[in-house]
């Protein structure tokens, strides 16, 4: 299969990343040649094999749902790009 | 006390407790070299001052019950560090301060390491050759504008220039292993699920493993075991009992079978490679290990597998770059748009390109055909591993198909540069622990390393046969300090 530059459009819309014309055609060049390359899987046939989702095989441990952080506002928005000491700020949703 | 810069950690260790020489001392000594070293592009930050006062405070209340007292260290920056910015090598953290400490870094800090500075490493740890970090190409010790490997390119050419005595770096495909080899420098990945994931900037959950990087075998198992730990906060961290890795040390492998994958005859390999692996064969032999030929029909497909995992996983993991909590924000006309310019903008080319590729395997449609089926054949890969270790206790393999490549040689062509870690991706698929050892060099001089790979949690089996071929190796770094001024 190709990828057009139709898909890698659409691909950069699910994706949120903008993309200009220019870099779209050598990004639908070089998605390509990875297609190509990954599409060597379809060799195999694995249709009674079961998915592999997690190499750790162990149990996820439950815990008491406590609060452990107490007071961390200022810390938690001290990294952020815009906020008005209580909020994160975004540009306007509702209008 | 020019020699000290010489000296391997475990003596830097021993020196510090028997009060030969200070932290203060120490210290002072990696950090006025690093200065000297920044030719090399090794630092995104540097933590100089804040570390010789630190030193200074060690020295004035010692405590030499530590594994690492008073000891400087640099690392790979993607572990987060406490109100020491942390940036992955990507524009999209390039401000971002953390507020809390890593579990491997707060090991290190708990066994009384001093961290030094954050080193250079591909944007969110997407490259082999630290040529996508937003901070710029970092310089292989070895030769002028050859790359150090990558991603951890900024901790292996920190330690092969000797501006830390150890390091930690990160591997999600080879990224330890690939540079190591690359440096002359020793690489370890341990099993998934032994060292703490908290903390670590996120690439692809199921397969990345924080592990040292040092000068030698008996350095690393120091390392691992500092850093290795059960971590409640990490859901895949294992609680299983972690070995004294360094006491047990030991040369000893009279009787290992080691498994020789004839699939990792690769063509085009250059003849050198083929002759190291041959000569770590022998050393097995001679030190009384077996060799036996394995199969491991399924390694052709391990590549095309990390293709689709990992990227899919990043994909995922990257998402929470959205310019609103932290990082790098651009200006939009709405929301939307503000997330879109913002990450076009805050990422790089690589990172983009695999977000993307992550994306569409995901997405509806897709999922099937390239997700799912990916999965599945990580699953024969992983049981090619388990049908070998039924007859061999480790296997040995060359590190990588080829040495350290020329700054430039491979950007322009991404399948080529993934092909570099043909020989590491399929271990960290099936989340076992490798290491690789300098084993020689190719006829320009550039060094070449041998992997070890073990089963699972077996990592002082495989420290203890690469310590073996060490011994037998003595493989030397030859270089002078062409980068200091």
């Amino acid at each position: 299969m190709t990828i057009d530059l139709k898909t890698v459009k659409h691909i950069s819309k699910l994706s949120r990343i903008s993309i200009d014309d220019n870099k779209a055609k050598k990004l639908s060049d070089d998605l390509n040649s990875i297609f190509k390359f990954i599409e060597k899987l379809e060799e195999l046939d694995t249709e009674k094999i079961e998915p592999l989702t997690s190499i750790a095989e162990t149990n996820l441990k439950l815990r008491k749902d406590e609060i452990k952080s107490k007071n961390i506002r200022e810390d938690i928005l001290k990294n952020s790009p815009e906020d008005n000491k209580d909020f994160f700020v975004v540009p306007k949703v509702v209008e | 006390m020019s020699n000290i810069i010489d000296l391997k950690l475990f003596e830097l260790v021993e020196k510090i407790k028997k009060k030969e020489i200070s932290s203060q001392e120490v210290t002072k000594v990696f950090v006025d070299r690093s200065q000297k070293s920044k030719k090399l592009n090794s630092y995104i930050t540097e933590n100089f001052e804040n570390a010789l006062q630190k030193a200074k405070q060690f020295d004035e209340k010692p405590d030499f019950n530590k594994k690492l007292p008073g000891v400087p260290l640099a690392v790979k920056d993607l572990f987060c560090t406490k109100n020491i910015r942390t940036t992955a090598g990507s524009k999209i953290l390039e401000n971002f301060i953390p507020t809390y400490e890593s579990t491997v870094t707060q090991n290190i800090l708990n066994e009384g390491g001093i961290i030094i500075g954050k080193l250079n490493c591909d944007e969110f740890a997407m490259g082999s050759s630290n040529e996508t970090s937003f901070f710029g190409n970092v310089q292989n010790p070895i030769s002028e504008n050859l790359v150090p490997g990558g991603s951890s390119g900024g901790s292996s050419s920190a330690l092969a220039a000797k501006l830390t005595p150890a390091t930690i770096g990160t591997d999600t495909g080879g990224s330890i292993r690939q540079p190591a080899s690359f440096t002359g420098t020793v690489g370890l990945k341990p099993t998934y699920g032994s060292c703490s994931r908290y903390g670590i900037v996120a690439f692809a959950s199921s397969l990345d493993q924080a592990g040292p990087m040092t000068q030698n075998v008996k350095d690393c198992a120091l390392m691992l075991e500092v850093i290795s730990s059960y971590d409640n906060k990490d859901s895949t961290s294992v609680d299983f009992k972690r070995g004294q890795y360094l006491k047990d040390l030991n040369e000893n492998i009279k009787g290992k079978k080691i498994g020789i994958p004839k699939q990792y005859r690769v063509d085009g390999m250059p003849k050198e490679i083929d002759e190291l692996w041959k000569k770590g064969m022998k050393i097995i032999e001679n030190n009384g290990g077996e060799i036996i030929e394995i199969n491991l029909p399924n390694t052709n497909y391990a590549l095309p597998t990390y293709y689709i995992v990992a990227p899919a996983e990043a994909s995922s993991n990257l998402a929470r770059y959205d310019g609103v909590k932290y990082g790098f924000r651009s200006k939009g006309e709405n929301l939307i748009d503000m997330y879109e310019k913002t990450r076009s903008e805050g990422f790089g080319d690589e990172v983009k390109r695999r977000i993307m590729i992550g994306t569409y395997v995901l997405s509806s449609g897709y999922y099937d055909a390239y997700y799912l089926k990916a999965q599945k054949v990580r699953r024969l890969i992983k049981n090619d591993f388990d049908e070998a270790y039924k007859k061999v206790d480790a296997i040995l393999t060359p590190s990588t198909p080829s040495s350290a490549f020329k700054i430039g040689e491979k950007t322009n062509d991404p399948v080529s540069m993934y092909l570099n870690d043909i020989f590491t991706v399929p271990i960290n698929l099936a989340g076992l622990p490798a290491i690789s050892i300098p084993a020689g060099h190719d006829k320009s001089g550039y060094p070449l390393g041998l992997q070890v790979i073990g089963k699972a949690f077996d990592e002082q089996n495989i420290l203890n046969i690469a310590y073996s071929i060490e011994k037998n190796i003595n493989f030397k770094n030859n270089f002078n300090d062409w980068w200091i001024n």
